[in-house]
């Protein structure tokens, strides 16, 4: 069997490549994003097959296994995922990619004697690893496998400043030696220094975390380009890199933070922890029936969705209930909070699933002066987006994220599974006002009743 | 390839990669996220060269449990930024055939 000459193979990877930029331009439109995806698959499908035919590679078999017992696995889980937990299947695949880099760059260390290559390899393991751990803890706060809060102790930056200096030590000596031992213990640090960066952060600020480490793998995976004298990994790993970088910052600006501020916030003092005690201080809840009195005769109504919709699939419901005021003559509008749910756009999908109309779902800027005219606010399952504190109090962990003003209308209505606090831990001073009423329970079942009552008027 | 034309790729790809996405809308941010991550999956190429070279079964075992990591990067990548991207179909048939 022949194979391809340098020339051909460097070619298709250049096509691949193409493609991955393509992709990438694809994804920035909605119109072109489905397609985009799509070429960036055929981009990686490319690469591959180029792969095994540009030289003589032993264990195919083995190869073809392996691969097919990734597939196995990482297909089915990504079809068939809900929807509420695709942020932390993207941080899960995004982790294994940094291991997989990681691994990469531990086998070649045998192979080279060159220092500057031992560079790349050192780069590789310490940013692979972070990668890897990082988006092991990231996706057990998103799981819920662990507590969602910001966890702290004593010593941490002590501690972190000490694994960082160490893994600096390891690489150096992996540069100059060449010693696996060296390599392992590098990784092992890498794996520290993952944990030790996401533990401080939190439930709020995981998904631009996400975005970063995302980031890290790209560089990783350009890393190892440098390695294997890979043009297409350079290229690809890079782009990652780049466009990771931008997004994170602008995911970080979307939420009024800055990505140093998400990071290292938590290392500066203990008071970004937010409260944790239910409090016991009175609200007004209230009757689905009521509810539907307020929604009924009310003139313009902005419904305010977030995770807790997401959560209990109520979608169509709210939906329905919107049609169904829209029928009694009320100007219904979704407003959408960039970040409201747990990943940026997630309530655009959300609804357009329920085929609600684009221009009922009004952006952050564009709805926030309407509050003022608008008779009830109806915040189905959100909280930290619409809560005052991001304003008024210095020491909050979501204080300077733009929120929907959902205060200026003249009544306030939350539906909400209890008074536990939101996603980042911190009281809503809203749920105390005079003009909010409350109606606990599932966000489904809560529209569900009101939608019935809505219709009974 | 020499260490100057790796560069030169290098510092192209940065300005690529800052410019493809600077304008897009936060609607699209986390399908562009896990687009972007599906991409770094190609990382499974330099898994397949380090399994196609190893003789020994230590060495060949930890290339193909990159290999499989890879895999599942990539391929569930692609998947799920699809599944994502699937649900945002509804809303333009309604804006009617183009």
């Amino acid at each position: 069997m022949s194979f391809l000459d340098p020339t051909w193979t460097g070619l298709l990877y250049l096509v691949a490549a193409a493609l991955f930029i393509l992709a990438l331009m694809g994804l920035n439109s909605p119109r072109t994003a489905r397609r985009g995806n799509l070429v960036g698959a055929a981009g990686a499908a490319l690469g591959v097959v180029t792969v095994f035919l540009s030289a003589r590679l032993d264990n195919i078999p083995w190869i073809l296994a392996a691969i097919a017992v990734g597939t196995a696995v990482a297909a089915p889980v990504a079809r068939r995922v809900k929807m509420t937990q695709m942020p932390q299947l993207v941080a899960a695949f995004n982790g294994v990619g940094g291991g997989a880099a990681a691994l990469v760059a531990l086998l070649e260390l045998a192979h080279t004697g060159d220092a500057w290559v031992r560079l790349a390899i050192a780069f590789t393991l310490l940013v692979g690893a972070v990668s890897f751990a990082g988006s092991a803890i990231t996706f057990a706060k998103l799981q819920e496998l662990m507590t969602t809060r910001p966890v702290v102790f004593r010593g941490l930056p002590v501690i972190m400043a000490a694994v960082l200096l160490a893994a600096v030590g390891a690489a150096v000596a992996v540069v100059l030696t060449g010693s696996l031992p060296l390599a392992l213990a590098l990784l092992v640090l890498g794996l520290a220094a993952g944990v030790l960066l996401v533990l401080p952060v939190g439930g709020a600020d995981v998904p631009i975390v996400i975005s970063l480490l995302n980031a890290f793998t790209g560089l990783a995976v350009a890393a190892s380009g440098l390695v294997l004298g890979n043009v297409l990994l350079l290229v690809a790993g890079t782009l990652v890199g780049a466009s990771g970088t931008i997004l994170t910052r602008a995911m970080a600006a979307a939420m009024g933070r800055s990505v140093a501020g998400i990071l290292f916030g938590a290392f500066r003092g203990g008071s970004t922890a937010g409260s944790t005690a239910v409090s016991e201080r009175p609200v007004r809840s209230s009757s689905a029936e009521d509810v539907a009195v307020l929604l009924g005769y009310a003139q313009r109504v902005i419904i305010v969705p977030g995770y807790g919709l997401a959560v209990a699939q109520g979608q169509h419901t709210a939906a329905e209930l919107a049609k169904a005021l829209q029928l009694r003559g009320i100007q219904v509008d979704f407003a959408i909070h960039p970040v409201a749910g747990r990943m940026p756009g997630h309530m655009n999908v959300l609804l357009a699933e329920a085929n609600v109309p684009y221009e009922e779902l009004k952006e952050m800027t564009e709805i926030n002066s309407e509050f003022k005219t608008a008779d009830v606010a109806l915040v189905v399952g959100a909280n930290d987006v619409v809560n005052p504190a991001a304003k008024t109090s210095s020491g909050s962990p979501i204080f300077g994220m733009p929120i929907l003003e959902v205060a200026d209308a003249r009544q306030v209505v939350f539906l909400k599974r209890s008074m536990r606090p939101g996603f980042a831990g911190i009281e809503n001073e809203l749920l105390y006002e005079p003009q909010t009423t409350l109606l606990f329970g599932d966000a489904k079942d809560s529209l569900t009743k009101v939608l019935g009552a809505v219709k009974a008027l | 390839m020499d260490g100057i034309s790796l560069l030169t790729i290098t510092v192209l790809a940065v300005f690529v990669g800052f410019e493809v996405v600077s304008k897009v809308s936060s609607t699209l941010h986390t399908p562009l996220m896990s687009g972007a991550n599906a991409i770094h999956g190609i990382i499974l190429v330099g898994a397949i060269i380090v399994a196609g070279q190893a003789a020994d079964p230590w060495v060949l075992a930890v290339a193909l449990l990159a290999v499989v990591l890879a895999t599942a990067n990539l391929v569930g990548g692609f998947v799920v930024t699809d599944r994502m991207l699937e649900m945002f179909r509804g809303r333009r048939d309604r804006e009617g055939p183009r």
